[in-house]
């Protein structure tokens, strides 16, 4: 028999397992294109209902933008739905060349390459550029994909406790011996919301002869005075050796990822990177979407500005109700629970109240840590981050939260 | 408590520990607990390595043999021999 019973009732026991621990994950349908206003259907079947979106990626709000779209049609009608080849085959198109030197422009680096994914871009890099006589140290809270790319490589892992730059040194002076020592880092944590300390990093790489990886897939389009990330924000623009970024968040939201930086960097990945070598290239409808995109963020700051406003608003209105925040300065904005069932039941309620939050706990996020983690976008009009507060300001009181501390909270609900 | 003991159990709660409300003791469980994660062993083994004057070969530096400090001794003593 093809599928045994034995092996089913294996996965089905697997699946069983994630539903009591309290870990299965249920997609919401929406019905409509990714805004501030949505229709959501949740769970699955029930009555469509009106919400406010205050957990997507969609920084700049360009995920539906006007002239986003139009660009789009535009590939669509002039360069075709896809391309059926991988880049090097038959794959490259006019349009790639011109999105890799814009992104080029944009980062402030030597060269570009796209991938299809930022999470290819990472499973790619390392081993295209890095082999058993290099090191990886790796800031302790980095992204899943830098992860997935780092055990990927046979270069050697370490690891550095969270922004920690005398622990970074001294993992830095423990790997002197080695060929290539690899600093690596996110530029926006996702699920903190901090930023990495580049000005520090990179300070440290210099003076040991290291390099320096940042995944700025949180940062790009919006941090710093001008949208470029969290570099330009640390005042280190064009002394990041690596940068990669994703496309599919501020930058457009549809899909598509890059690795830019040094130029002998980009052109090893062009040679080796596995998951550029053999995925198809990234479609012409996304690539003159991205076009677009980035033009408007060259014509004004116009976006990245209101997204700082609306974060300021955000911010402080959740601290007047009295909710315990992460620290941080960007978009992501995590309200802390502690209490993985807490912020469960803190979602569930806001989503009654017409607020599209999702809580995250233990696996996502450290034991204890849970949080309900908001994310604003210029997207957002005051009147949606009003409603928004009254919503969470209504669901903390019913949960006795408003104005408590950590330790009260955690005595209250436990870890 | 020995003196080896005291000494490797110092080193994962500086290295490993986020803050000082976290203790651990020698029977803690290191890996499988989610205090060292796989990438951050290599430290460990380094650490240890460097101190005994010890060469630990990969296919030992297991995460069943560096889960707690008690089996991390262990595996120090089998080398130091």
């Amino acid at each position: 028999m093809a599928y045994p019973d034995q092996i089913k009732q294996t996965y089905q026991k697997e699946i069983q397992d994630i539903r009591d621990a309290g870990l299965f994950k249920e997609e919401r349908f929406i019905h409509a294109p990714q805004a501030a206003d949505i229709t959501v259907e949740f769970p699955e079947g029930s009555k469509l209902q009106p919400a406010i979106n205050m957990c997507s990626n969609n920084y700049l709000g360009l995920s539906s933008h006007p002239e986003v779209l139009k660009a789009a049609h535009e590939g669509l009608d002039s360069r075709g739905y896809g391309m059926s080849s991988v880049r090097f085959i038959c794959g490259t198109q006019d349009i790639h060349r011109e999105l890799e030197q814009k992104v080029t422009k944009f980062l402030g680096t030597e060269a570009t390459i796209l991938f299809p994914s930022c999470m290819d871009a990472n499973a790619g890099v390392f081993e295209a550029v890095l082999n058993d006589k290099d090191v990886m140290i790796a800031d302790r809270l980095v992204h899943a994909s830098i992860i997935d790319g780092m055990r990927l490589c046979k270069a050697q892992q370490d690891t550095f406790k969270h922004s920690d730059m005398a622990h970074l040194e001294e993992k830095l002076l423990l790997h002197a011996d080695k060929r290539i020592r690899l600093i690596i880092t996110d530029g926006v944590f996702s699920m903190d919301g901090d930023t990495a300390k580049l000005d520090e990093i990179v300070r440290l790489a210099e003076k040991h002869g290291a390099l320096v990886f940042v995944d700025d897939s949180h940062g790009s389009g919006y941090i710093g005075k001008t949208g470029r990330g969290t570099h330009e924000k640390c005042g280190v623009t064009g002394r990041i050796d690596i940068i990669t970024t994703t496309f599919g968040k501020a930058l457009g939201g549809a899909s598509g990822g890059c690795v830019s930086g040094r130029r002998e960097i980009v052109e090893l990945c062009r040679q080796k990177a596995r998951p550029y070598l053999f995925s198809n290239t990234m479609a012409p409808v996304i690539v003159t979407g991205v076009l677009r995109v980035l033009d408007l963020l060259f014509q004004s700051t116009e976006r990245r500005d209101k997204l700082e406003r609306n974060t300021i608003h955000w911010r402080k209105g959740l601290t007047e109700a009295g909710f315990v925040l992460k620290e941080g300065d960007t978009s992501i904005v995590p309200v802390m629970l502690f209490n993985a069932k807490l912020a469960q039941d803190v979602s569930r309620d806001l989503y009654a109240e017409g607020v599209y939050a999702m809580g995250f706990f233990f696996p996502v996020v450290p034991k204890g840590q849970a949080r309900i983690r908001t994310q604003v976008s210029a997207g957002h009009e005051t009147h949606h981050l009003d409603k928004a507060l009254a919503a969470f300001r209504k669901v903390g009181q019913k949960y006795d939260i408003l104005g408590k501390s950590k330790d009260e909270i955690i005595q209250k609900y436990g870890l | 408590m020995d003196d080896m003991q005291k000494i490797i159990l110092e080193y994962v709660t500086r290295e490993y520990l986020e803050d000082d409300s976290q203790t651990i003791n020698p029977d803690t469980p290191l890996i499988s607990g989610g205090i060292v994660d796989s990438f951050s062993m290599v430290s460990l083994k380094r650490f240890l390595e460097n101190k005994y004057g010890i060469s630990i070969p990969d296919d030992k530096a297991t995460p069943e043999a560096f889960d707690t400090v008690n089996k991390i001794c262990t595996l120090v003593r089998e080398f130091k021999k």
